[in-house]
C-alpha cells in the first residue's frame, strides 16, 4: 500500500469509520435513545459518503446515502432505533465495507438491503415513534471569552463566532471592555475585548465548544450552566432479546487514549520485513559469536558481546511493535453475539475482559477464526433457550465471558459461558456411532471430553444456520496447535464450559534447545521441554518392544528420533531423552546428543514442504548450517498414539 | 466578489476545492506551491487563503509565515489543509499563523461551513 494514494489512505478511512460506525450501532441496540449514538452513526455515514465521492467511490457514495437519507428520520427524532432498524443498518454497513473494498458486491444486494432498511424505518414509524421527552429541554449558558491577542492579524473574526453562537440558540452579548489599555499602550492589531454572552439553547456543551474549534487552545473560555447542567439521559432497558454488559469499558477509554498519542500509521508488510531483517541480524550475530569465541581476540569478543545484547534488545523492541492489543479482535465478537441472539431468540450477555492483554499481530490474525468458531459454539450449543434456562433455575439470559490475560511468555484466552455444558452421554453416543471408540469402552472424563477435538464429531441434533458448517473443533485445534498454542477443554453438566487456549506472544523467535542426532541437528521449543535425563544402557535395551521409560514412578513413552529419521548410524552410548509436554500429554524424544539453547529465529518451510508433518520450520544456525525445528504437537500425538496401539496389541 | 486563494501542489484537490466554492459564488484563484501562493496573494485581494502544507518549492508553513510578515495580509484567514488530526502540526501552522484548519479528507458540505465559519458574511 502506497502512503501517497490518496484511494489507498480513504480505504484505510472507511475501514476505521466503518468500524467506529459500527460500535456505535451496537451501543445504540442497547441504549436505543441516546441522542449522541445516533448523532455519531449519522456523522460517520455523512463523512464516508463526502469522502467516498471525493475520492471516486461513487457506488459506496451513493449507497451511503441513501442509507444515511433513510437513518436520518431516526436522527430528527421521527423514528426509534428499534433492533430491526439498528440490524438493518449493521447490515447495509457491511455491503459498504465491501464497496470500499472494491469487491465484487452486486448491486441487487445493495437494493435489497436498501429496501430492508426501508421497511424497518417505515415499521418503526409505524409503531412507536421517538418519545418527545428524547428532545433536551434548552438550558441557559453564560459563556465568557477573549480572544488570543494575535487573533485578529491571524485571521480569527469575532464576528462570526458571535455569529455562530446565534445559531445555537437566542443570544445576548455584552462587550467586556475592561482591558483595553490607555491610548499610548494600546497595539491597533491585537484584540483587547472580550465577551459576554447569555445564550439559551437545547445544544450541549459541546457544541459551544466547536463555535471556538480553531481558537479554543489559546484563548480564555468559562461556560457556565445557569441553572446547572443538564443531566445525561437516562439509559433505558435494552432490547428484548440482547444485553451486552461491557465490563471492560475501562480498557476501551485507555485504548482510546492511547490512540490519540502521537501514533504513526505504517503498513503492516514494513513491520514484516524488519521483523525478517532483526532475524537475520539474528543469525549473524550468532555466527559472529561462534567466530569470536573461537578467537584470541579480547576486543573482539568484547564487541561481539555487545553486539549480542544490542541484538537482543532490538530483537525485544521488535516484539512489541508487533504486539497489538487483543481488544480489535475482541471488538468484533460484539457483532457476532448480536447477530448469533437475534438467530437464535436467546438472551446473551456478552462480557469481555482483559482487551488490553497485547498479542503479536498474525497470531491475532490467526486466532479470529477458530474464536469466531468456539464463541458460535458457546452461543448456539453452550446456552439453553431462555425458558429451559428459567425452567433449570437459572436467568434467563445466558453468559458468554471472552477474557485474556498474559501468563508469561503466553497468552491465556477462555471462552466461558453458563449454559448446559457437555452432554457426556451424547458425545459416547456419538463417538461409538462414528466408530471412535468401542461401544462400552471405560474412558476417563477427561478423555471423553477431548473426544470433541477428534476430526468430524458433532454433537449439535439440527445443524443450526450458525454453527456446524462443516469446520469442528478439531479445525480449531489444528489451528490454535499452529500457532505452537494448547487448546483445554473442562465442562460441568448443568453448569457450562470452558475453553481455555494458551498462545505463544509470538511466531518469529523462539527459545529452542539445540540437539543432534546422527549429524544433524534439530530445535526442539523450549516452552515444550519438561526435563532432560540420560538413557542408560540397560534401559535402552529393556525398552526396545514398549518404548517406555520410567520417570519418577511414572511411565512416558519416547520415540527414537534416530528410528524416525532414520540416520543408519551407531547410536551414541551415551543417548539423551528430552521430555516434552503439550497440555497433559507427555513424550520423551532420544537424541545422541544435547548442545545447549538456541534463539531460534523460525524461518517456514517451503510449499513444497508443507505437508511435512514432523517439522514445523527450520533456522539457520551461527555456522551457516540448517537445523529443522520439530512439530511437537504433533509427535507427543504420534508417541501417544503408538503408545495406544502398543498397549492394544499386547 | 468575495474571491479565495487555494495554494496545493496537487491539481484535483485545487479542482475539489474550486468546484465546492465557486458553487457557492465564490471566485478560487488557484496557486500550485508556496511561491506561487505569495505572488498571487500580493496580487490579489484575497478574503480567505486555503493551503495544503507539504508542497514543493516552498511549503504551506513557509508561506504562512511570509505572508503573515507583510502587513497587507494580516487578518486575513489562512486555513490549512491537514490529513492526520496532528495536534503537533496544528500548532505549528497556528504559530505560523494560520486561522484554522480542514482535515483531509473534506467533502464539499464540510469546506463549504468550514469557509463560511471563518469568513464575515
Amino acid at each position: 500500500m502506497s502512503l501517497d494514494d490518496p484511494a489507498a489512505i480513504f480505504r484505510q478511512e472507511a475501514q476505521d469509520l466503518l468500524e467506529q460506525i459500527e460500535l456505535n450501532l451496537l451501543d445504540l441496540a442497547r441504549r436505543p435513545s441516546d441522542r449522541g449514538l445516533v448523532d455519531a452513526v449519522f456523522r460517520g455515514l455523512h463523512t464516508l459518503k463526502g469522502s467516498g465521492a471525493m475520492f471516486g467511490f461513487d457506488a459506496l457514495a451513493a449507497f451511503t446515502h441513501h442509507c444515511e437519507g433513510a437513518f436520518d428520520r431516526v436522527r430528527k427524532g421521527e423514528v426509534a432505533a428499534t433492533p430491526e432498524l439498528v440490524s438493518a443498518v449493521l447490515a447495509a454497513q457491511d455491503h459498504m465495507r465491501a464497496l470500499a473494498e472494491e469487491r465484487d458486491a452486486p448491486q441487487a444486494e445493495g437494493e435489497a438491503l436498501l429496501a430492508a432498511l426501508h421497511r424497518a424505518v417505515d415499521a418503526a414509524a409505524g409503531g412507536s415513534p421517538a418519545a418527545p421527552a428524547d428532545a433536551p429541554a434548552a438550558t441557559t449558558w453564560r459563556i465568557r471569552f477573549r480572544l488570543p491577542a494575535d487573533a485578529l492579524v491571524n485571521g480569527t473574526r469575532p464576528l462570526p463566532l458571535l455569529d455562530e453562537l446565534r445559531d445555537l440558540g437566542p443570544c445576548e452579548v455584552v462587550a467586556l471592555t475592561d482591558a483595553i489599555p490607555p491610548l499610548e499602550a494600546l497595539a491597533p492589531t491585537e484584540c483587547h475585548l472580550g465577551w459576554e454572552v447569555t445564550l439559551v439553547t437545547e445544544h450541549p456543551r459541546s457544541a459551544i465548544e466547536d463555535v471556538f474549534i480553531f481558537v479554543i487552545d489559546d484563548m480564555t473560555l468559562e461556560i457556565e450552566a445557569l441553572g446547572g447542567e443538564p443531566e445525561p439521559e437516562s439509559v433505558p432497558d435494552a432490547g428484548p432479546a440482547l444485553a451486552v454488559v461491557d465490563a471492560a469499558s475501562e480498557s476501551a477509554v485507555e485504548g482510546k487514549a492511547a490512540r490519540g498519542g502521537d501514533t504513526v500509521r505504517v503498513p503492516a508488510e514494513r513491520l514484516d520485513e524488519l521483523m525478517d531483517r532483526v532475524g537475520e541480524l539474528v543469525i549473524a550475530q550468532s555466527r559472529l559469536k561462534q567466530v569470536a569465541a573461537s578467537s584470541a581476540e579480547p576486543s573482539l569478543r568484547a564487541v561481539s558481546e555487545e553486539i549480542e545484547r544490542l541484538a537482543a534488545e532490538l530483537r525485544d523492541t521488535m516484539m512489541v511493535v508487533r504486539m497489538v492489543p487483543i481488544a480489535q479482535l475482541f471488538g468484533r465478537f460484539r457483532r457476532l453475539i448480536h447477530d448469533l441472539a437475534r438467530e437464535t431468540g436467546k438472551a446473551i450477555d456478552f462480557v469481555t475482559e482483559g482487551e488490553s492483554t497485547e498479542l503479536d499481530k498474525t497470531v491475532i490474525e490467526r486466532l479470529a477464526d477458530p474464536l469466531v468458531h468456539m464463541i458460535r459454539n458457546a452461543a448456539d450449543h453452550g446456552l439453553e433457550t431462555p425458558e429451559q434456562r428459567l425452567a433449570a433455575g437459572k436467568p434467563a439470559a445466558g453468559r458468554v465471558v471472552l477474557a485474556a490475560r498474559q501468563a508469561g511468555a503466553e497468552v491465556i484466552i477462555t471462552i466461558t459461558d453458563d449454559g448446559r455444558g457437555v452432554d457426556r452421554d451424547r458425545v459416547r453416543a456419538k463417538a461409538e456411532e462414528n466408530g471412535l471408540i468401542a461401544p462400552g469402552a471405560v474412558l476417563s472424563d477427561n478423555e471423553l471430553l477431548q473426544l470433541i477435538f477428534h476430526p468430524g464429531f458433532s454433537t449439535a441434533q439440527t445443524i443450526t444456520n450458525l454453527s456446524g458448517r462443516g469446520v469442528g473443533m478439531d479445525v480449531v485445534k489444528r489451528t490454535i496447535e499452529g500457532l505452537r498454542g494448547a487448546i483445554e477443554m473442562t465442562s460441568e453438566p448443568g453448569r457450562g464450559s470452558q475453553i481455555s487456549l494458551r498462545i505463544p506472544l509470538t511466531l518469529a523467535i523462539i527459545d529452542g534447545l539445540l540437539v543432534r542426532v546422527g549429524t544433524a541437528r534439530y530445535v526442539i521449543p523450549l516452552a515444550a521441554v519438561e526435563e532432560c535425563v540420560e538413557l542408560s544402557v540397560e534401559q535402552d535395551l529393556r525398552s526396545t518392544g514398549r518404548s517406555l521409560i520410567t520417570l519418577r514412578d511414572r511411565l512416558v513413552p519416547f520415540i527414537r528420533l534416530r528410528e524416525l529419521f532414520r540416520t543408519g548410524q551407531a547410536p551414541d552410548p551415551h543417548q539423551k531423552v528430552v521430555v516434552v509436554a503439550t497440555g497433559q500429554e507427555r513424550v520423551g524424544l532420544v537424541v545422541d546428543q544435547i548442545l545447549g539453547d538456541h534463539q531460534t529465529v523460525i524461518k517456514s518451510l517451503s510449499s513444497f514442504h508443507a505437508d511435512v508433518e514432523t517439522f514445523s520450520g527450520a533456522t539457520i544456525l551461527g555456522d551457516g548450517g540448517v537445523a529443522l525445528i520439530l512439530d511437537i504437537a504433533h509427535l507427543v500425538a504420534a508417541g501417544q498414539r503408538r503408545d495406544a496401539e502398543l498397549r492394544a496389541t499386547g | 466578489m468575495t474571491s479565495i486563494l487555494t495554494v496545493d501542489d496537487s491539481a484535483s484537490i485545487r479542482q475539489a476545492i474550486k468546484i465546492a466554492l465557486a458553487g457557492e459564488g465564490y471566485t478560487v484563484v488557484e496557486a500550485g506551491d508556496g511561491a506561487e501562493g505569495v505572488a498571487k496573494a500580493g496580487a490579489g485581494d484575497f478574503s480567505l487563503i486555503i493551503t495544503d502544507l507539504n508542497m514543493p518549492v516552498m511549503d504551506g508553513l513557509t508561506m504562512i509565515r511570509q505572508l503573515r510578515a507583510k502587513p497587507a495580509h494580516a487578518g486575513v484567514p489562512i486555513l490549512f489543509l491537514t490529513t492526520e488530526s496532528d495536534a503537533e502540526i496544528k500548532a505549528q501552522a497556528k504559530a505560523a499563523g494560520a486561522t484554522g484548519w480542514l482535515t483531509k479528507p473534506f467533502d464539499p458540505e464540510q469546506l463549504v461551513r468550514i469557509v463560511k465559519k471563518v469568513l464575515a458574511s
